[in-house]
């Protein structure tokens, strides 16, 4: 299968096989107007296989969402068909109205208008809890 | 602006620094009774809390400062819909300081962030409640003469006992701290509770035997099993009654224990028990005034 290069945009290569679609929900990719290509089970040296993004403009992605998805992806700017920048992706320390708290004693049960806000807790276990609540983010 | 939302964000300098003030006004009250002359605290309590609202006004009374506030969720504006955080922006309009009780967790800590006066957390659902640490620390100072290397035990509801989580999350920052997690296995202590612990590296023993641990401790702390944290009532029935603090219990213990309670109680400790020396829930309840004046005035920078 063949998917063309681009000329100007964003790939974000290495996505842990699988997790291509929760990245494209996540970071809005379905508002776009440009061609964008999700390939997925992409043959890898590395991991087996793999899932890749390419995104055919220039969009500003949220490193945070991606780095809580899957801190282990790359992401390449592309400027006229060649890389002109490698993002680097890390754990984000807070992530605000990415997740959702689930607990229904939470003050977010009940106040539609707050930001969700997680923090992580436990950098090692990848751990997040709700500012609010402490409820653990599943 | 400093706010007081969870025990963890007092270091525990901080803490000897209150706890020190505290022991000053006990001393001294009467060189504290002016010290907030024209302050106001606003008591805003959206669930019913008496004794916490009365020990709140009264540590306000005493500093010489006045208090103003609703004591229910009906007799505010969250009746008609108003957020947390508008009601903390008007509020911070009309007073100095705020008090919080709300049912919701995380609540206060809203609040917080959108006022611009300190806010004290007077308890947020089973969350947090810092102020009735503050207490219980205080109690346990002037008792035992420090923190290091006690057994502290806890008693009853150890799921939805916010008093235990805050409790134990000041406690685990003292050297040689031990804990007995006394209760059924339905109100067992949550997982990040426990992950605190093993965080912290700090020695403890589920059980749920009252009778078969009380040797050991140096503080027991009962707890009662509270209605409003269940949403199904046969549960509540169910658990309600599983410990009762007796004479004949209290036989089992050392001479050293010490029993606290943070109130109101039911049934789960004996009247009985009230006129043993080593019963501490009601001193417990006037130290709690005296934490909560010297927290005042830190957080209003009062000298």
């Amino acid at each position: 299968m063949n998917i063309d290069s681009i000329k100007n945009g964003i790939v974000i290569d290495h996505i842990t096989a699988g997790k291509a679609m929760e990245i494209y929900r996540l970071l809005g990719l379905d508002a776009l107007d440009c061609s964008v290509a999700l390939i997925k089970n992409v043959a890898s040296r590395k991991t087996g296989k793999k899932d890749i993004i390419k995104i055919d403009s220039d969009f500003d992605v949220d490193t945070d969402i991606l780095g809580y998805i899957d801190p282990f992806v790359t992401v390449n700017v592309i400027k006229d068909g060649k890389i002109a920048e490698k993002k680097t992706i890390e754990l984000p320390s807070e992530l605000t109205n990415v997740l959702k708290c689930k607990n229904p004693r939470c003050i977010t049960s009940v106040e539609q208008e707050l930001p969700h806000i997680f923090k992580l807790t436990d950098r090692e276990n990848r751990i997040y809890r709700c500012i609010y609540c402490e409820t653990r983010a599943k | 602006m400093r706010s007081v939302i969870d025990i963890s964000e007092l270091t525990t300098g901080e803490i000897d620094e209150l706890i020190a003030t505290a022991n000053d006004i006990i001393a001294n009250p009467e060189r504290y009774s002016e010290k907030c002359r024209g302050k106001k605290l606003a008591t805003l309590f959206f669930e019913p809390s008496t004794r916490t609202r009365l020990s709140f006004e009264a540590a306000m009374y005493e500093l010489g400062g006045n208090v103003l506030g609703f004591s229910e969720a009906q007799s505010s504006s969250a009746s008609k819909g108003e957020s947390v955080a508008d009601t903390a922006r008007v509020v911070s309009c009309y007073a100095d300081i705020i008090a919080m009780r709300h049912p919701k967790e995380g609540a206060p800590l809203v609040a917080a962030r959108n006022a611009s006066i300190p806010v004290i957390n007077a308890g947020d659902g089973g969350h947090s409640h810092p102020t009735q640490t503050l207490a219980d620390l205080l109690t346990i100072y002037r008792e035992k003469g420090g923190f290091e290397n006690l057994t502290v035990g806890f008693c009853g509801d150890l799921k939805f006992g916010r008093t235990v989580h805050s409790l134990i999350s000041a406690l685990i920052r003292y050297k040689g701290v031990k804990f007995v997690l006394i209760s059924p296995a339905e109100l067992k202590l949550p997982g990040y509770v426990k992950d605190k612990l093993d965080k912290a590296g700090i020695e403890y023993r589920e059980t749920d035997s009252l009778e078969n641990s009380i040797a050991d401790l140096d503080i027991l702390y009962m707890t009662r099993v509270q209605k409003e944290r269940f949403f199904n009532e046969e549960d509540y029935l169910r658990l309600k009654d599983t410990y009762i603090l007796t004479p004949e219990k209290m036989a089992l213990a050392g001479a050293g224990l010490r029993v606290l309670h943070p109130l109101p109680r039911v049934n789960e400790i004996s009247v009985a028990v009230d006129s043993d020396s080593r019963a501490c829930y009601f001193k417990q309840v006037l130290y709690g005034k005296y934490m909560r004046m010297a927290l005042i005035l830190k957080l209003l920078g009062v000298k």
